[in-house]
């Protein structure tokens, strides 16, 4: 049972040993990277290539960690106490199961991703320790302990908007995604799109890459909007030299609006064009 | 097995644990790394490396800790195949004593810059060996794996001891290395000290106490009472010295700033110089311009706002107590005056210093500061934060 690169994506050699490695000895595997390297989408694939269910739980500014094991509705029991229902009699009727449990009673070992960690209140992680060391937890209202009849493999993704405390990293295997080399980048395309020119992908990369290098871009493009911006330039079907920066001619790249995402970043462009303009003349 | 390495990571500052060298050592004997080193190298990577802060110097360390040991275990089965590569880095390993004292002898490292910016001018094609062009190998001071004590290395990413790329070598994690030793996570935490719950807002929650009291006083049928959540209602004001000699503490005042701004929601911040005076402002670089009456300030915020002052009071004596003693502009009233008007209005206020303690003593203004405070002067640390907020928590 490995993970390896599958049709829709590519996994670089490192990934593959981190994930491989977290399965293998049972531990969470904490992914953080630039937003758009394909963090979410890792635990989807690591889903459908070892053929497991995927359990989703996305973390909220709101989110509590109790919120992932179980929850009481104790206003429903009191309103059907009123009406004379007979489940009332029954605590576990209004004790709702959170993401946590159902990964530990699913029958088949399942994955478990815990999307954006960093979005909760800086106390979430150190409330969830003991309940993924053990993989088990306590319902105070029925006295029962629920613990995971398969260990569920992991996945936490992390934007580091706020830091982690150490005794959770420990626990972690961590990979950090890097941002892909041009190499990489040209499977993942060919992934994507198969059917596309090489031309393009070779012009759009290479001025994807310029953009990336343009100093004080306030939001980097990343691989999902590549991907996006691609999509475009085919269904627009735009002209692989269209694409190339000749003389400062073309700096602001066609369709930019799928790469640049803050209009000071265009402006940026706008400026540089302009100075472009001004040495040539 | 890898105590060694273990050691050099923590020595060069990385927080590695022994629960995780244990995870690693399992994960090993498991054979997760099928005995290739880059394998290992990602293996550890993942296992001891739990911040991409840390990636750079753990590629460094691994590079030192692991020198050589590659060269073993890509190669056992492929020597004979390539005896030539083989050979020259067994050259490579064997020089003579003379020779190495034969690179001793060329000049300083000026003069190797000097040296380098004229052959890189001389030099047409890619060099390999010899000793006096530069290329890789070889006894020339420039270039890339040659053996010489004050050679200048430069971009080593391939290497020959191996064919394979190292990818340490490589160092792609260099820019995330921000050195920064203690996260804002501590100050935070410190800061949470300073709390004050009150329900505010739309009702949100379930008043357990007031709907079983309604439904009884109903009869028994059910009625329910909601209540906005409890939240943190604190107001902090916090008066930053900025520029002279807090040029040194700049650091450690971003991160109090930001742990702040991310705790807080009622914050407000003032910049001033030293001490303060008839003008605070908010944005550093156009305070000339855009600066704020300090009456307006304390008119402006009530007194129910907690005052913090981070400064490290180290001024000369005038700027405390004489009028036109401030260093940059015609003060006419002491800055003894203002920092009293200031503790007159909120009576919850401290000063937190990012002097160390022990030399508080040493330097008259921050004593006569500290005396103004009424002793309310912390060390801007963790446990001096810690004790602040408990201050201000009175």
């Amino acid at each position: 049972m490995n993970f390896k690169s599958t049709n829709n994506y590519v996994a670089t050699e490192d990934l593959l040993i981190a994930v491989n490695g977290a399965v293998a000895l049972e531990k969470p595997l904490l992914v953080k990277g630039e937003p758009g390297t394909g963090k979410t989408v890792l635990a989807h694939e690591i889903a459908s290539s070892l053929g497991r269910p995927l359990i989703e739980w996305h973390i909220k500014s709101t989110t509590k960690a109790q919120q992932g094991l179980y929850e009481y509705d104790a206003v429903s029991r009191l309103r059907d106490s009123q009406l004379g229902h007979e489940e009332v009699n029954n605590i576990a009727n209004y004790i709702k199961k959170g993401k946590l449990w159902d990964a530990f009673s699913s029958d088949e070992l399942p994955i478990l991703l815990i999307d954006e960690i960093d979005k909760a209140d800086i106390e979430f992680p150190n409330d969830l320790l003991l309940e993924l060391d053990r993989m088990e937890f306590h319902v105070y209202e029925t006295g029962e302990t629920v613990r995971a009849k398969l260990r569920p493999i992991v996945i936490i993704t992390s934007n580091n908007e706020k830091e982690l405390p150490d005794a959770f990293l420990r626990r972690c295997f961590f990979h950090y995604i890097s941002f892909p080399e041009p190499e990489v980048m040209e499977q993942i395309v060919a992934v994507h799109y198969p059917d596309i020119k090489k031309k393009l992908v070779h012009e759009a990369l290479t001025s994807f890459y310029d953009i990336r290098e343009v100093p004080g871009l306030k939001k980097k493009p990343t691989t999902s909007e590549l991907l996006d911006w691609i999509k475009l330039l085919m269904s627009e079907d735009i002209d692989p030299e269209a694409l190339k920066m000749k003389e400062g001619k073309n700096i602001i790249p066609p369709l930019y609006g799928a790469l640049l995402k803050n209009e000071q970043d265009v402006h940026l462009f706008e400026k540089l064009a302009f100075l472009n303009r001004k040495e040539q003349s | 097995m890898f105590t060694k390495f273990f050691y050099n990571l923590r020595n060069a500052n990385i927080p590695v644990t022994l629960l995780e060298y244990l995870t690693l050592l399992k994960a090993v004997k498991l054979g997760l790394s099928e005995y290739k080193v880059n394998k290992f190298y990602y293996l550890a990577r993942t296992c001891l490396v739990k911040d991409e802060r840390n990636l750079d110097k753990f590629d460094l360390v691994f590079a030192k800790s692991f020198q050589g040991v590659e060269y073993y275990l890509n190669h056992q089965d492929f020597i004979l195949d390539i005896p030539a590569e083989w050979l020259r880095s067994v050259a490579e390993r064997v020089m003579t004593a003379e020779e190495m004292a034969e690179v001793k002898k060329r000049g300083g490292f000026e003069k190797l810059i000097e040296e380098l910016q004229k052959r890189l001018n001389e030099q047409e094609k890619r060099h390999e060996g010899g000793s006096k062009w530069i290329g890789t190998g070889g006894t020339s001071p420039f270039g890339a794996d040659g053996f010489n004590p004050e050679g200048i290395r430069i971009g080593q990413n391939t290497s020959h001891h191996s064919r394979a790329l190292k990818v340490w070598d490589k160092r792609q994690y260099r820019d995330l290395d921000g050195g920064v030793e203690i996260g804002t996570r501590n100050m935070k935490l410190a800061l949470r000290r300073l709390r004050n719950f009150a329900r505010r807002g739309t009702p949100t929650e379930l008043n357990l106490q007031q709907t079983i009291f309604n439904t009884a006083r109903n009869g028994g049928l059910l009625d329910i009472e909601m209540q906005p959540e409890r939240r943190n209602t604190i107001k902090v004001l916090i008066l930053f010295d900025i520029g002279g000699s807090m040029d040194y503490h700049i650091k450690t005042c971003e991160e109090l700033f930001s742990a702040s701004k991310n705790e807080f929601k009622h914050l407000e911040y003032y910049y001033f110089h030293n001490c303060v005076y008839e003008r605070l402002w908010r944005d550093n670089n156009r305070r000339h311009v855009n600066s704020s009456q300090t009456w307006d300030i304390i008119h402006t915020y009530g007194s129910d706002y907690k005052l913090i002052f981070v400064g490290d009071a180290t001024m000369s004596p005038y700027e405390i107590s004489y009028p036109g003693g401030s260093v940059e502009h015609w003060n006419d009233e002491p800055g003894k005056v203002w920092l009293e008007r200031f503790l007159d209005k909120y009576q919850n206020s401290i000063w937190l210093n990012p002097v160390p303690i022990n030399y508080w003593d040493t330097t008259p203004t921050i004593r006569e500061i500290r005396r103004a405070m009424g002793g309310r002067m912390f060390p801007l640390t963790i446990e001096g934060l810690d004790d602040g907020m408990r201050e201000l928590n009175h």
